[in-house]
């Protein structure tokens, strides 16, 4: 059995749901903790203008990101792929929060070498594929990579999210689709924040819950409150489960919202005040704290040792990044093909000098 | 040494590089037990079985996609478009993912997109395309176009082997009208990026690809027979990378070039290859380069209209007579 070990030392205390243990707990609320000071530190050097390109926010979904993540098995080879709000996923998967601060200022030491944007980026070594902007596009993709593994008899899976908007594209339904045909160990997360820029849900899709889709795809489909970060870990970790005893693919909409604007220029003037004022209070941090702090799953010294924790771990990854260099000019040429072209490129640049 | 059609030729190459290399499999629309719309894969779901001869959904861009997925992790996909034309609906996923996965993440993605492509068959609009110059505008994909068995077969293998993704267009028209003599046993792999003298000459050259290098020799036979011309014709094979060495000789040993492809004429590749001619070799040039191409509409379906709108032997031997005589 691949599932994740509770490993020793980690005892169960009672009531914990989803067969968790403290230390777990700790660790979900340490991934949410990074990532939503990771993206405050990123704001900040945004405001800078060291940030080149924009800055996308994932306020108020790092439960759902962190939740989900956690439920596959990173040694068992499991993978994911990311949308732009799923830093948190990233994070759990062991992305390096030093190398997502160079993807956003292009560095040359940035895991893309300055070619991408943000989070568009991937480590296959730690189980993470790349995004490209093309929403859905990553359903054929995470479909060819849990194929592979059907085809290998690896029980591996794969786990990718789309948005309320990204399952409108073609793509989404022709990998959805193949991986339901083809019984994939797939899980696929549409995380419903309410808005696809500032397109609202009803604009978007005539069904009122997303969830409802899985029907037509003849697979599974679960929905939780994507707020509630052990909710998001337990519908995922039975989807995940399933998966891996090769029952297919589930379709989880995780209801969560987006308290930022698409990025950060966006000043969200078509988003009614009430609504983000009463999602302010349903903040997902908040209440995973609440909650161990109430049940006694943690103390307040354990939940101010991980604050500190993520904030010795983010001043030294921002002052390391801060200094590195940008990509030389002409390593823009490097890489194309495995081999570069026999002849000479066609293309040169007329260097002329004044 | 045994006769065989461009279309056995391929079947041989993609039976062969399966046989080879277990990491090799095939994903399309009625590829397995039907053994594909024209029979390309004919008994491979029952020599390799169902796990790598998969029939997919009606879904280009998911049999693209995946592929890409399964190439990431070191598989050797080798996918099917029932006809080249479907390849519009993968366009997103060969441009923005495919073609840029090495480049901007270093993921590899050796994988190889196949199909029927060309027209003179009577297909009408969507069954006659010939899309080589949609992606020859795409750093990262490499496209081949071969025109005899032989290369129909050592371009299949040299593309499943390659470590970067391949656009394989195959002409439908050539399938089982071209045979050829090749070896039954040895490697037979066509190099990617070299370009084949088909035909030597000294008077004029004649630079295409794909059917138009049949169309192409039975020209130059006509201007032999007629004007006592020597034509020379060269065999692209590979349009991305441009084997320019290739091209560069065959200009300088002429210095009169026309260019033949059977794809429309606006932003076509005979363009661009007149203008790297332009840029490397002006003063060798006795005339301006010459294009034969079919017109600018869609591929009608109508026998008169299609004959009249692709490139015919009697458009070469004309062009090349303005050409000599420039």
């Amino acid at each position: 059995m691949t599932a994740r070990p509770a490993a020793a030392g980690r005892k169960a205390v009672a009531g914990i749901p989803a067969g968790l243990g403290r230390a777990q707990l700790l660790e979900l609320y340490y991934f949410m903790r990074l990532t939503r000071s990771l993206e405050e530190r990123l704001a900040n050097l945004y405001r800078q203008g060291k940030v080149i390109g924009g800055l996308f926010r994932s306020l108020g979904q790092e439960a759902d990101s962190v939740g989900s993540a956690f439920a596959l098995d990173r040694s068992a080879g499991d993978m994911l792929s990311p949308l732009i709000r799923n830093l948190g996923s990233l994070l759990v998967m062991g992305a390096l929060p030093v190398d997502v601060l160079r993807q956003y200022m292009a560095k040359a030491t940035s895991p893309t070498r300055g070619r991408e944007l943000n989070v568009h980026f991937g480590d296959l070594e730690r189980g993470f594929i790349g995004q490209i902007s093309h929403l859905g596009d990553m359903l054929p993709v995470m479909a060819g990579i849990t194929l592979t593994f059907q085809l290998r008899g690896e029980r591996r899976v794969g786990l990718v999210y789309v948005g309320d908007g990204a399952m409108s594209t073609g793509a989404f339904h022709e990998g959805m689709n193949l991986a339901a045909v083809r019984r994939l160990p797939l899980v696929v997360v549409a995380e419903n924040n309410g808005y696809s820029y500032s397109t609202t849900l009803e604009r978007q899709t005539a069904v009122p819950q997303l969830v409802l889709k899985a029907r037509a795809y003849g697979v599974r489909g679960e929905r939780a409150d994507g707020n509630d970060v052990l909710a998001v870990y337990d519908v995922t970790r039975r989807a995940v489960d399933r998966a891996r005893a090769g029952e297919g693919v589930t379709l989880i909409e995780l209801v969560t919202y987006r308290r930022k604007g698409h990025a950060e220029h966006d000043d969200q003037h078509y988003v009614p005040k009430d609504e983000l004022a009463r999602w302010e209070r349903n903040d997902p941090i908040d209440r995973f704290v609440r909650q161990l702090t109430d049940s006694g799953w943690a103390d307040a010294g354990e939940l101010e040792a991980a604050d500190a924790r993520v904030a010795g771990e983010l001043d030294a990854a921002v002052q390391a990044a801060q200094g590195e260099p940008l990509p030389e000019p002409a390593s823009a040429l490097e890489g194309v093909y495995v081999e570069p072209p026999r002849q000479a490129a066609p293309w040169q640049r007329e260097v002329t000098r004044g | 040494m045994a006769e065989v059609t461009y279309l056995e030729a391929l079947r041989q190459g993609l039976r062969e590089e399966m046989r080879r290399d277990e990491r090799v499999f095939i994903l399309g629309e009625d590829v397995g037990r039907y053994g594909g719309a024209f029979k390309v894969t004919e008994g491979f779901f029952e020599e390799f079985g169902e796990a790598r001869v998969i029939d997919t959904p009606i879904s280009e861009a998911a049999i693209v996609g995946a592929a890409a997925g399964a190439a990431h992790l070191g598989m050797r996909p080798v996918a099917e478009m029932q006809f080249i034309d479907f390849i519009s609906c993968a366009y997103d996923m060969l441009t923005n993912y495919v073609a840029t996965a090495r480049y901007r993440a270093n993921l590899a993605c050796p994988l190889v997109v196949r199909g029927p492509c060309g027209g003179y068959v009577r297909g009408g609009p969507f069954h006659s395309q010939n899309p080589e110059a949609a992606f020859l505008h795409t750093p990262g994909l490499k496209i081949v176009c071969p025109a005899t068995a032989r290369d129909a077969k050592g371009l299949i293998k040299a593309a499943i082997r390659d470590d970067d993704p391949v656009l394989y267009f195959e002409h439908k028209y050539l399938y089982r009208r071209i045979k050829e003599q090749l070896p039954e046993d040895g490697d037979l792999v066509t190099p990617i990026g070299r370009a084949r003298l088909a035909l030597e000459g000294t008077d004029l050259s004649i630079i295409t690809y794909s059917a138009m290098v049949w169309k192409a020799l039975e020209a130059a036979q006509v201007l032999e027979k007629e004007d006592g011309l020597h034509a020379e014709v060269l065999d692209l094979r590979t349009l991305l990378p441009m084997d320019d060495a290739a091209i560069l000789e065959t200009v300088k040993k002429t210095n009169r070039v026309m260019i033949v492809h059977e794809d429309t004429r606006t932003g076509g590749v005979a363009g661009e290859i007149a203008a790297r001619i332009n840029e490397s070799a002006f003063e060798w040039l006795d005339a301006p380069v010459l294009r034969v191409t079919a017109a600018d509409t869609p591929l009608p379906y109508a026998p008169t209209l299609e004959d009249f709108v692709l490139p015919q032997t009697a458009d070469i031997v004309s062009v090349a007579r303005k050409l000599a005589a420039y």
